[in-house]
């Protein structure tokens, strides 16, 4: 086997020099009654070039694009990702080394991870960012957590156009703790509803959504006034689609205490739903109740700037059971990737990306509404909305799925009342020819 | 780390077994942790402190040290309210390792009680215990 | 001396350079007019730096050469199954039909994706000796989490949830967090003098109240725990369940049958026994795998296959939830799924020749190296500074000094049992040569301790920075730019 460097002289070497006389030897501390009794049942190894058959295979099983034409966002989303990132991510250094325990020989992912933090901030309008967690619903998992440590109360209120699958996540993670969760139900304008938050008290935090699942864009500004009527409440912002942030305000901006999502969008492919990246940032203040690791700057013993891995009191391995959170392993690699995206872009090329994702949504969502599809939620979105689209039964669905066309989400399953309705993306990957052809398909 | 010998144990202070101490300062008591835990911990980069207004028992939990790689608990000394903290640790933790006894104090205590000491050691029985 | 210096550049911080203007994207032609803008959401956007493309390749290629890595190196991190990290896994999870698939598509349109997901849990269930897998957990971290989460829901199912549990002192040190998150109190267990698991002392720890225990095996000493069986007995009898930490499985496989042990919970990281990259700290995944009778408990969706062609369901009313919002990290599924393909049932070397690989460590630096449980190791050994102590050089000396020879540190002061620990992991992706030449590093090292230790205590040398001031930068945290 061609990972395994052994020969016949090199084992026996070896085993001489251990002082056994077989490998199996080695194995003596193994109870036979802790031992398998057949041998592994798996399939017959393959030759490099039997392997790239069999998935090319498998993959090719799978609608993608150009064949395919695919309106899907919901916190995955389409951008066109530079071949510049895809190459230098390839490097082995960068991605077969793990955690930078040894500051003197990672400076390379130490000082991108600076930079990553640097970049985050930058995106949110936050202080603070951590060098990253699983994904955005993990991330908003682990800020409810943050904020019913720093608050030590134990209820908190989320959005219901908080994306589905992150709210099972949420409720995954509090209910052995017997934390509770209020839901706050959406408006007739796609926003949240907050005025729930009346009756409330003693809530460690409110969590909103911007853009939210259902495309819109939350009243931030409006929402901090009623969130922090209770100065001691956290308001956080989850998102799935950062990439809005370059046309509307960020979150940071408008007074949120904790913001986090999925970063997806910034440069990591689809790949199935992840690995993606979940961005976390906070105030300065709540720096040491944030899970997650941080790299800060530091000198040398000659002066010179370097990185290291700092405030880990916080982390599991040394405060264990009171670690702020017992997240180790993260998603260091796509977490580079978001960087390089970021940079990459840079201030103009993202503000261009994001005006340009506006447009072709809004495109869309009007040449769909001329064609008789209802648009039920009045808020501004970015490149994600929902219409009501009766006439798109589940069996046309279907139909134009098999024809190569996937005509955005249905949300009957996640939206009992939103039976009919449809949340449809459109990003810089769609061309108007796409988007008319689909237009004109589910108005046949 | 330093000898036993190398450390300052000054006699105005008693010491609990866990490595604090406590000097009387008119009707209030002042605590911190001793030159012995300091050196043990290393340089130290946060102290973690109660508010204001706390009441604690002897022995409760009252706040943290943290050193790069380790966290440790401190516990009060003597029983009582706590009635001022030292906010100097939050930009300058590294008085705790230059000046365990002056500087680098932690809480000003209100006792309660008649005997806050009682359970204490004098300089002579905590340099017993440090020696073995 | 493998190591030596070359030539290896300053790079400044990405917005240090740069100018207005630049940029290192390829902005798509636009083909939709522009549409009015709601002035009161709207700001200025992220204030990043422009740079243009050839900026951006020179930044990054400049700083990865300041990482020392797998495909540099031999990096024996314990604990951490730092093997060769196969490219043919990249090419595989890069295909079209892979990297850039929607995880919301109708199932009739990704069957091979959610093929590869059903086959990948059947053979990790056949390795592992266990019934039921969930590929969701997007790291052993997240997988042990999902574990306790699963112990949570089998003790609320019967009516009694519990209030504690079992952690040995040789466990890995995310195990006390992971139990915390579900409410569980953590209650130490010391190892034995031998360095694994007493069943008596189980036995006198474990009551009613006492959800079940969470092993190791190997543990971190990497010895392999002897009682198991016993020590599952007892927890049984009493009511509870053992998770075992698979993170060591890549002693194991072929060789140990979890369920025989009497393992109900078991999670595996596949970035360390199943060769997916480390990514500089992740992403990994970390699947759980568990018996028959605790499948119901498992996160949704779950893959089902009828006739050949598979879906996802939700339909499991016992489920404990999500723990991702969608799959799992799947690219990296697909990375594992690849090295057992690539491998077969030749699986079995891997463990072998990783256990021969520490056991050959363990034998030529016993000379020079206090060794503090001296039995036969499994895929690591662990050794301890306490002789070069002697000539004040530490644990962190050796391991700094270890950098100008060319090779990554092994884990150092894990596990916490041993003081001073030297932890290191060969793993079997290295030949007979650089395990001689680490050894010879080694034992240079340890004459350096005695004939000139400042040398040591100013290592490294050679590397992009010298030791770094680690105490300011937590008293003064600098955490962006």
């Amino acid at each position: 086997m061609r990972y395994m460097p052994h020969t016949e002289s090199d084992i026996a070497a070896m085993l001489t020099a251990v002082g056994v006389k077989t490998v199996d030897a080695l194995f003596a501390d193994v109870p036979s009654a802790c031992r398998r009794s057949t041998p592994l049942d798996l399939p017959p190894a393959l030759s490099e070039w039997d392997l790239d058959r069999h998935m090319e295979q498998l993959a090719g099983q799978t609608a993608t694009a150009p064949a395919y034409k695919i309106f899907l966002g919901a916190g995955s989303y389409d951008h066109h990702i530079p071949e510049t990132i895809k190459q230098l991510l390839r490097r082995g250094e960068l991605y077969t080394a793990y955690t930078p325990y040894q500051p003197e020989v990672s400076q390379g992912t130490l000082q991108a991870i600076y930079e990553y933090q640097t970049l985050v901030c930058r995106l949110l309008g936050m202080e603070v960012a951590n060098a990253s967690m699983y994904d955005g619903a993990s991330a908003l998992a682990e800020a409810l957590l943050m904020a019913i440590r720093t608050t030590k109360r134990r209820r908190v209120a989320v959005s219901r156009a908080v994306h589905p699958n992150y709210r099972r996540v949420v409720e995954t993670y509090l209910r052995p703790t017997g934390f509770e969760i209020v839901d706050l139900p959406y408006g007739s304008d796609g926003r949240t509803d907050l005025a729930l938050l009346a009756d409330q008290n003693e809530l460690a935090a409110v969590a909103l959504q911007s853009p939210n699942f259902l495309g819109c864009i939350e009243d931030l500004q409006a929402a901090e006034g009623r969130i922090h009527a209770d100065d001691a409440t956290l308001m956080i912002v989850a998102f799935n689609e950062p990439l809005a942030y370059g046309l509307y305000q960020a979150p940071g901006r408008l007074g949120a205490d904790i913001v986090c999502g999925e970063g997806q969008s910034l440069g990591i492919p689809r790949s199935f739903g992840g690995p993606g990246v979940g961005l976390f940032a906070c105030r300065m203040k709540h720096v040491r109740s944030m899970p997650g690791r941080l790299v800060g700057r530091a000198n040398d013993a000659e002066g010179r700037r370097g990185f290291v891995l700092t405030l880990s009191t916080r982390e599991q391995h040394i405060r264990r059971e009171r670690a702020t959170s017992n997240i180790c392993t993260n998603q260091g690699l796509c977490a580079l990737a978001a960087a390089m995206y970021m940079a990459s872009l840079g201030r103009t090329g993202f503000r261009q990306l994001a005006r340009l994702n506006f447009d072709k949504a809004g495109y869309l969502k009007h040449a769909l509404q001329a064609a008789g599809a209802e648009l039920p939620f009045s808020a501004p979105v970015f490149n994600e909305f929902v219409v009501r689209w009766p006439r798109l039964s589940s069996e046309r669905y279907t139909q134009l799925a098999k024809g190569g066309i996937v005509a955005g989400l249905p949300l009957a399953a996640d939206y009992p009342e939103l039976a009919d309705h449809y949340l449809l993306c459109a990003t810089e990957t769609c061309s108007k020819a796409d988007m008319d052809a689909l237009v004109e398909e589910v108005t046949r | 780390m330093k000898e036993i010998d190398e450390l300052k144990f000054p006699e105005d202070v008693y010491y609990s077994k866990d490595h604090e101490w406590a000097r009387k300062e008119g009707d209030l008591v002042t605590v911190g942790i001793s030159d012995y835990a300091q050196d043990q911990l290393g340089d130290i980069v946060f102290v973690e402190l109660p508010e204001k207004g706390s009441k604690l028992k002897q022995g409760e939990e009252f706040g943290s040290v943290e050193s790069v790689k380790a966290v440790s608990e401190l516990f009060m000394p003597v029983a009582g309210e706590v009635v001022d903290i030292n906010g100097g640790l939050e930009d300058s933790p590294e008085l705790v390792n230059n000046e365990p006894y002056d500087g680098g104090w932690m809480l000003k205590v209100k006792p309660a009680g008649a005997d806050p000491f009682g359970k204490l050691m004098d300089r002579g029985a905590y340099l017993a215990m440090l020696k073995g | 001396m493998i190591g030596t210096t070359g030539l290896i550049f300053n790079e400044p911080l990405l917005w240090e350079m740069g100018a207005e203007g630049r940029t290192a994207f390829s902005i798509p032609a636009r083909d939709v007019p522009e549409l009015p803008l709601d002035a009161a959401l709207t700001g200025d956007g992220p204030d990043f730096p422009d740079l243009s493309e050839p900026e951006i390749v020179r930044h990054y290629t400049r700083l990865s050469q300041w990482n020392l890595s797998v495909d540099s190196s031999m990096y024996p991190l314990g604990s951490c199954t730092m093997k060769y990290n196969p490219k043919t896994n990249e090419r595989q999870a890069g295909l079209p039909g892979i990297a850039d698939a929607h995880p919301l598509l109708p199932v009739a349109l990704s069957q091979g994706l959610l093929r590869l997901m059903f086959e990948l849990e059947r053979w990790l269930a056949e390795i592992t000796g266990l019934d039921a897998v969930t590929l969701q957990p997007a790291a052993g971290a997240q997988g042990e989490l999902t574990g306790m989460l699963i112990f949570h829901a089998y003790h609320a199912d019967l009516g009694g949830p519990r209030s504690k549990i079992l952690i040995p002192d040789t466990a890995h040190g995310t195990n006390p967090a992971s139990a915390s998150l579900c409410g569980y109190a953590a209650v130490p267990v010391p190892s034995g003098p031998d360095g694994i698991l007493d069943p008596e002392t189980v036995a006198r720890l474990m009551d009613d109240e006492t959800a079940g225990i969470m092993v190791t095996n190997p543990n971190t000493l990497g010895l392999f725990e002897r009682e198991i069986r016993r020590v599952a007995e007892i927890v049984h009898d009493r009511g509870g369940l053992v998770y075992a930490d698979g993170a060591n499985m890549n002693a194991l496989l072929g060789v140990a049958h979890m369920g025989a042990m009497g393992v109900d919970v078991l999670h595996l990281n596949l970035h360390k026994t199943f060769s997916t990259p480390h990514g500089g700290g992740g992403p990994g995944a970390g699947p759980v795998c568990v018996t028959r009778a605790l499948a119901k408990f498992l996160p949704v969706p779950r893959v089902l296959e009828k006739e050949g062609r598979f879906a996802l369901s939700n339909d499991f009313p016992h489920s404990i939830g999500k723990l991702h919002a969608f799959y799992g990290n799947f690219g990296i599924l697909v990375r594992a799924y690849s090295y057992i393909l690539s491998l077969g049932s030749m699986l079995e070397q891997v463990s072998r020749y990783a256990v021969l690989n520490a056991n050959y460590i363990k034998a030529g630096l016993r000379d020079d190296y206090h060794l503090p449980y001296d039995r036969p190791c499994m895929h690591e050994c662990v050794f301890s500074d306490k002789r070069q102590l002697a000539y004040k050089v530490s644990a962190l000396d050796i391991a700094k000094r270890l950098i100008d020879y060319g090779f990554h540190p092994p884990t150092i002061y894990f596990p916490l049992v041993v003081s001073g620990a030297l932890m290191i992991e060969p793993t079997e992706s290295e030949s007979k040569e650089t395990l001689d030449r680490f050894i010879e590093a080694m034992r240079a090292i340890a004459r350096e301790a005695e004939t000139d230790p400042e040398l040591l205590h100013q290592a490294p040398r050679n590397a992009k920075v010298r030791r770094l001031d680690e105490v300011q930068a937590a008293r003064k945290p600098c955490l962006m730019g």
